[in-house]
């Protein structure tokens, strides 16, 4: 393969195949984990690890697995990556690891880490499978750092913990909106993210099951006439 | 006592619902909620898993896992909840494979019906959630045996009022870019935002 396919497989699940806006893949813990943006960082990197790391070493037993208990080693190889990560999450940042509570070991779970095991990484060759998850799990970074940093800006008027909008009840000019601090913002702002992607690539909007008929008006006798 | 039951069965409905205020078992959650018929399945398929596996990872938790738990065996020190996460997923993999051959063999109807969504459920992050808040709690074995209950009864009664509200949806004007997928997640916003309104609830 040539660098521009590596770099197409990298780049391709950032916006035309994102795995949370098209594939509705891993919702749950993009909306639980960013009313703040360093946490959501954190969750990010432990994402992003385990589904490139989960790919990686799929893909390189892909030959071994008998399809019967495929689903069974793929789960073996995904909880201990993330068990991994928790215990050097909980050793090196454990506020962090608190605040997050039980999201990072539904990593397991998440969708995206079981779907690109089961449709690239069980095909694909090893570095082809871990630039695939590597990309698919910025895709879902890049989610989830846009939700984070509206959520957290405009809802506390801070960034990181820095404040970038002096509130007003801190003596500066900003009215914090507080709704954005609660979580189900953040299903309002994923879809009108999704909207501003589909209005920007059209080829993804999905077609209506019922189109609504034009008004019926009343039959045009002068068109009758003439055709007569 | 029964009134403690109740009171965690009704906290994990409403205020604590698993989809509307936690936000698991999403993925399923929007793409299974098209029509009421497989929502309502999918919706019982995850109250009976639920209800087996929190209690079987709660016995398995606190008689294996726990600190101090295998004294018995002469382990006093053994700490082994760092496998905890590979447990219940095994727990979970297994009880529902088992499910289904047991279904499959002596209640073949509801096999019938229940049949795909089974495999699913064990990549449900509502199922593994629940589980993972049990320990998180620190429940004791009756009380998870309610807590399993409430949450799959919980998402389950989420579904199915979503596929309702999708099943009207259908056949009104939305502009192109938010069909679908978009127009779904804002309503499940709304649902939410609606369900918080449980959170000032004490029992």
């Amino acid at each position: 393969m040539t660098v521009k396919q590596y770099k197409q497989i990298l780049s391709k699940p950032l916006l035309e195949e994102n795995p949370i806006t098209l594939q509705i893949l891993g919702i749950c813990s993009a909306l639980a984990v960013t009313s703040n943006l360093s946490v959501t960082l954190v969750m990010c990197v432990a994402l992003t690890s385990v589904v490139s790391f989960s790919n990686l070493f799929i893909s390189i037993i892909r030959n071994y697995i008998p399809s019967s208990v495929r689903i069974i080693v793929q789960m073996t190889i995904i909880a201990s990556l993330v068990i991994v990560v928790d215990e050097l999450l909980k050793a090196y940042d454990y506020e962090t690891s608190k605040k997050l509570s039980v999201f990072v070991g539904l990593i397991i779970t998440n969708c995206i880490v079981m779907g690109r095991a089961e449709a690239f990484a069980m095909k694909e060759k090893p570095f082809v499978s871990f630039l695939d998850g590597l990309g698919n799990g910025l895709g879902y970074s890049i989610i989830l750092i846009a939700v984070a940093v509206v959520r957290e800006l405009f809802g506390a008027g801070t960034l990181m913990g820095y404040e970038i909008l002096p509130l007003v009840s801190n003596g500066g000019w900003y009215p914090a909106n507080n709704l954005l601090l609660l979580p189900p913002s953040s299903f309002i702002l994923i879809g009108l993210m999704i909207w501003g992607i589909r209005a920007y690539k059209q080829d993804q909007i999905e077609p209506n099951e019922y189109k609504l008929s034009k008004h019926a008006t009343a039959p045009d006798l002068t068109k009758r006439e003439l055709n007569v | 006592m029964f009134e403690h039951y109740l009171s965690i069965f009704i906290t994990t409905v409403f205020i604590e619902n698993i989809a509307l205020s936690v936000f698991l078992g999403m993925c399923t959650f929007i793409a299974i909620s098209k029509k009421i018929d497989a929502a309502f399945g999918l919706g019982i398929a995850v109250i009976v898993v639920c209800l087996i596996t929190v209690p079987l990872n709660n016995l398995i938790y606190n008689s294996i896992l726990k600190e101090g738990a295998l004294a018995w065996a002469g382990l006093p020190e053994a700490n082994l909840e760092f496998v905890g996460l590979i447990s219940y997923i095994g727990v979970i993999a297994a009880a529902v494979q088992i499910l289904e051959m047991f279904l499959d063999k002596f209640v073949p109807a509801l096999y019938n019906a229940l049949g795909v969504f089974l495999p699913l459920i064990t990549v449900n992050c509502a199922i593994l959630g629940a589980s993972l808040f049990m320990i998180e709690k620190d429940l004791k074995f009756g009380e998870s045996v309610v807590y399993g209950l409430g949450a799959g009864v919980g998402w389950a009664m989420a579904i199915v009022v979503l596929a309702g509200i999708r099943e009207k949806l259908k056949y009104s004007d939305i502009p192109d870019g938010l069909q679908g997928l978009g127009v779904t997640f804002l309503i499940v916003g709304l649902m939410s935002f609606g369900f918080m309104s449980f959170g000032g609830i004490s029992l």
